[in-house]
């Protein structure tokens, strides 16, 4: 019974996405924004890379969305996971191998991180990319040594001080006398590392915020034992 | 998109099905995680060759490391981390696991 509902569903759904594609010409957008977007993102901005120049110009208020939904979740996860075991003591270090690599790639994903973010109004790349490949590389120590602990106080004032500042960047716009999280314009050469106006301010927060995020929840995980 | 951009993308396409059908029939929790990993890594090589390399990028953090990671980590809070049929619950990724076994 299970399986002939299951089949139905997939079924239908099958049905439903030939249908909406078979109404569709592939390749021709029936919007037109993306065309004008693209047109106009490079002077409007002066962001090079036109994801970034959508995601946080023209689209910005999507981003704190998505940024509190985050929150949302990372917080409900710590709330979940908060019953700590403090047993450390069960856990086996790392081997050789993991310790030594760990050492050897955290600085390096440190950089690649930071570099993506950077980076995020030149090529392709930003904060949310950057940001959990940070939270991978405070992630990998504590693989190697079970024991060491990472400081939650630290990561929620991180985390705290990048969010509030996405905000308050927005604000800096509005006693400009412009709307809400409008780019500020700084007009710069389009191309160089500092250019884009606050576009990179924004990504280095959300880079910030989603890294501390994500490395305490995969900390809090990695720290809880099955209760057994 | 050119011939050989089509042969991969179709080559592609079969890898993540089968990854995706293999999801489904193994047994092992952890070869699931692992074909599931294998279903986002195809995607973001697919998001590569249409020319989207902000979403390829994001799908290979996220959806190759970081959900497969968080289900690990899952897994094993649950208890449900095996191999070979013997419950392992230390750390995933040590390497002194046979020592400690046998």
């Amino acid at each position: 019974m299970g399986n002939l509902t299951g089949l139905l569903f997939a079924g239908g759904l099958g049905f439903m996405l030939l249908a909406i594609a078979g109404g569709l010409d592939f390749g021709a957008p029936p919007m037109l924004i993306g065309s004008a977007i693209q047109a106009q993102a490079p002077a409007e901005t002066g962001a090079t890379n036109i994801v970034t120049s959508v995601v946080l110009g023209y689209r910005a208020i999507d981003t704190l969305g998505e940024l509190s939904i985050l929150f949302a979740a990372a917080a409900s996860a710590g709330l979940v996971l908060g019953r700590r075991h403090t047993s450390a003591g069960t856990q086996t270090e790392g081997g050789f191998i993991l310790r030594t690599g760990g050492g050897i790639l955290f600085p390096l994903m440190m950089t690649i991180g930071f570099y993506i973010i950077f980076h995020g109004h030149l090529t392709p790349g930003g904060g949310f990319q950057g940001g959990v490949i940070l939270a991978a590389a405070f992630f990998l120590p504590l693989l190697a040594r079970p024991g060491a602990k990472l400081h939650h106080s630290t990561l929620s004032l991180i985390e705290g001080f990048a969010g509030a500042s996405f905000i308050l960047v927005g604000l800096l716009a509005l006693a400009e006398g412009k709307a809400f999280l409008q780019p500020l314009l700084i007009q710069d050469t389009l191309g160089q590392l500092f250019s884009a106006g606050t576009l990179p301010l924004l990504y280095l927060a959300v880079g910030l915020k989603v890294g501390a995020e994500l490395a305490s929840l995969l900390s809090r995980l990695a720290q809880t034992e099955a209760s057994q | 998109m050119t011939t050989i951009e089509l042969w991969i993308a179709l080559t592609l396409a079969l890898m993540m099905l089968s990854a995706a059908v293999m999801v489904l029939l193994v047994k092992n929790h952890i070869a699931a995680v692992a074909a599931a990993s294998v279903v986002s890594l195809g995607l973001a090589l697919l998001f590569v060759l249409m020319r989207a390399p902000d979403v390829a990028m994001t799908e290979a953090a996220v959806g190759v490391g970081l959900s497969s990671l968080i289900l690990a980590l899952a897994l094993r809070r649950l208890g449900l981390w095996e191999v070979d049929g013997k419950t392992v619950k230390p750390n995933p990724l040590s390497l002194n696991r046979e020592k400690r076994d046998g």
